[in-house]
């Protein structure tokens, strides 16, 4: 089982690679930052999310706008966490 | 076990606006067509061009192609071919009409027709009132135009391979090209594609440097395939940076900020540009900006702990002026760096945009390289389209609209030329055994097992050589020194190891071969960049800082055995109309 975990994790990073880089850096700075590995619901809300269109992303994640659905705009807070607390770190 | 072949009539490798009008127009006509990328085919990088695409439909104001020729060599410096120009201005108002009808959303005016914006450098009347030319879906036009060709595609039938990376070209003896030997990402299992013509579509290689504006796909991949190909590249000391990136980061903050009133000051407050451009200051031209960034970097006065930018403020505009105008800016602004620039000031660096420069091309997208009778013979069965060709339109500098333009065209002329190639060689050629060889020893070379430097830190150090030895500042010895230690880098991948040798998903092992193509096309900037002594468009020289059209009106092919630059003439004559003779370069 773990070594499926380990491949999902992998394909989910591909699936990080969007057409834009401001979408580009977003993700991977998320993924880099997990201290744990997500649990199948967050798993599954992340490859939603991924699956969405690029020009939806950037109006969620630069634009501001928030998803509806409330799980999305949960897991969209916590991106932009994650770039907030990079962009933190490297300024210290 | 045996690699398992499939076979097509045309391979496309790339998924972005050029690749993809070339798939629709053959499909479209029944051939068998197969479309290889890397990413998910939406997620190509023109989703991410939000200008628009000149086509001198004189919706808005008067217009016409020859003027849209005229401002486009003119904006190349005179280096752009004015044949290719020519068909591209013309065949642009097709074009857009094509798309228009696949079901593009472009903006609209009252009267029911495109909408139609001015932009920079695009003049009425070969020089004169500023012309409206670009034709805009919103600010979205690139993902407009690429949903749009991707449903007509899945319409057309095109065969679709999501998340398989191309390796490398197949090529035989008599220089013929077979298609490609890709590898698929998911199972990590190589592929043979043989396909009677093969399409290179791969987008440009922003990633090569440290700040881009390129999204993290932007390889160069199509570019080192060809000059592994043994297959030169043209023109690749042309790259188009823009001075002011989000430093560390590379997006654009967009020429409008200091349009607003924006300026730049160094690590000692000073208003630097005073010194470099005392009439046009902070709107000095985009080269002028970025070389007097850099300038202040490397003479101590850059701010931040590692003095590595400068500082873009409008906080002195107000609140009202920043958060209304320039919204953009904003959301950038505190998503990447946490500040609010209506308060506090933006870190900038410049950033590489777009490549000029790429696989030297005719305007029929054929690849052409001198072989043995002149300096443009097709490579039988390949072409190339989009930013990874250089056909050559763009010259030594880029027009804003022109880059969709010139994907769309060309995409398109790539479609007529594969339909024309396909009625006359209608058969594959059998493909030696021998031609696979080395491609597939070069995959075996990242399975080796052992100690050895990760490739994210060789990618780093490459990035980071390429910014420093052959960005926005150049002169002999800084582009000299980095020849010399790209070559020590080179030598680096040698010993350089995966720790991963996993099949699925191995995405390390696709950062690897994409390595491979950044140290490629890195070589090729750089060595064309020390070659090339003369300014002109976006290559600026601090010791030769002058146009020399005696000496230098000419591209440069750079081949990759013994990182040969050798020169090519520009073609000057148009088909129909009468050449732009060069002039000084004056807006």
């Amino acid at each position: 089982m773990s070594s499926q975990t380990e491949a999902d994790r992998r394909r989910l990073r591909w699936q990080c690679r969007r057409g834009m880089l401001e979408l580009d850096l977003l993700f991977s700075t998320f993924i880099d930052q997990l201290d744990a590995p997500l649990s199948a619901a967050e798993h599954a809300d992340l490859l939603h999310l991924l699956g969405c269109q690029d020009q939806q992303l950037h109006d969620w994640l630069i634009g501001g706008n928030e998803p509806e659905e409330p799980r999305l705009r949960a897991l969209v807070a916590r991106i932009l966490a994650a770039q907030s607390g990079a962009t933190a770190s490297s300024d210290a | 076990m045996g690699l398992q072949h499939r076979h097509f009539d045309a391979l496309i490798i790339g998924a972005g606006g050029a690749g993809l009008n070339a798939a629709l127009r053959l499909a479209s006509a029944n051939h068998r067509v197969a479309v290889v990328s890397k990413v998910f085919p939406t997620r190509s990088h023109t989703v991410a061009a939000q200008g628009g695409v000149n086509a001198a439909l004189a919706n808005v104001l008067p217009d016409n192609w020859h003027w849209h020729m005229f401002d486009t060599v003119k904006g190349s410096d005179y280096l752009g071919d004015q044949d290719a120009i020519e068909t591209m201005c013309r065949e642009a108002i097709p074009t857009v009409y094509e798309l228009e009808h696949a079901g593009v959303p472009f903006s609209r005016l009252d009267n029911g027709k495109i909408y139609q914006r001015a932009f920079g450098g695009m003049s009425q009347n070969f020089g004169g009132e500023q012309a409206a030319r670009t034709c805009a879906a919103a600010d979205r036009t690139g993902h407009a135009i690429l949903h749009t060709l991707y449903q007509q595609n899945i319409r057309a039938r095109t065969h679709f391979f999501d998340e398989v990376f191309a390796v490398d070209l197949l090529r035989d003896d008599a220089g013929v090209v077979l298609g490609a030997l890709v590898l698929d990402i998911a199972t990590g299992e190589p592929l043979v594609i043989e396909s009677k013509t093969t399409l290179l579509a791969t987008g440009g290689y922003g990633q090569v440097f440290r700040t881009t504006t390129n999204a993290f796909i932007n390889t160069g991949d199509g570019m080192a395939m060809a000059l592994r190909a043994g297959v030169p590249v043209q023109d690749m000391e042309f790259y188009q940076f823009h001075p002011t990136g989000v430093a560390g980061k590379g997006m654009l903050i967009t020429e409008g900020a200091r349009g607003e009133g924006g300026y730049l000051i160094n690590a000692q407050g000073e208003r630097f540009m005073e010194r470099y451009a005392p009439n046009a200051l902070d709107l000095a031209s985009r080269d002028v900006v970025a070389r007097a960034i850099v300038t202040e970097i490397r003479e101590g006065r850059g701010c931040g702990p590692h003095q590595d930018h400068v500082l873009l403020k409008l906080d002195h505009l107000g609140a009202d002026v920043v958060h209304h105008r320039l919204p953009g800016i904003v959301d950038i602004c505190r998503v990447f760096q946490g500040i609010d620039p209506a308060k506090q000031p933006i870190q900038v660096f410049p950033t590489a945009h777009y490549a000029m420069g790429g696989i030297p091309t005719d305007r029929a997208a054929r690849v052409v390289a001198p072989v043995h009778k002149g300096p443009e013979e097709a490579v039988p069965g390949l072409y190339a389209a989009g930013e990874c060709a250089c056909v050559s339109v763009h010259g030594a500098n880029r027009l804003g609209g022109n880059s969709l333009l010139d994907i769309l065209v060309f995409g398109r002329a790539a479609g007529q030329d594969i339909e024309r190639y396909l009625s006359e060689n209608p058969h594959h050629r059998p493909l030696p055994q021998h031609t696979l060889d080395p491609i597939l020893a070069r995959l075996e070379r990242w399975d080796r097992h052992g100690e050895g430097e990760p490739v994210h830190v060789v990618k780093a150090d490459l990035r980071k050589l390429m910014e420093d030895h052959c960005g926005v500042f150049r002169d002999h010895d800084t582009m000299a020194k980095g020849v010399e230690k790209l070559r020590t880098l080179r030598e680096r991948i040698e010993h350089a190891r995966l720790q991963d040798h996993s099949q699925i998903f191995n995405t390390a092992r696709i950062e690897a071969l994409e390595l491979d193509n950044l140290v490629d096309v890195g070589m090729a900037t750089l060595a064309c960049a020390l070659a090339r002594e003369e300014s002109r468009g976006a290559h600026s020289r601090i010791d030769f800082p002058e146009r020399d059209d005696v000496h230098w009106m000419q591209h440069s092919l750079f081949w990759r055995e013994g990182d040969r630059v050798e020169a090519k003439p520009v073609r000057t004559k148009p088909l129909t109309v009468e050449s732009f003779p060069p002039k000084a370069r004056v807006y």
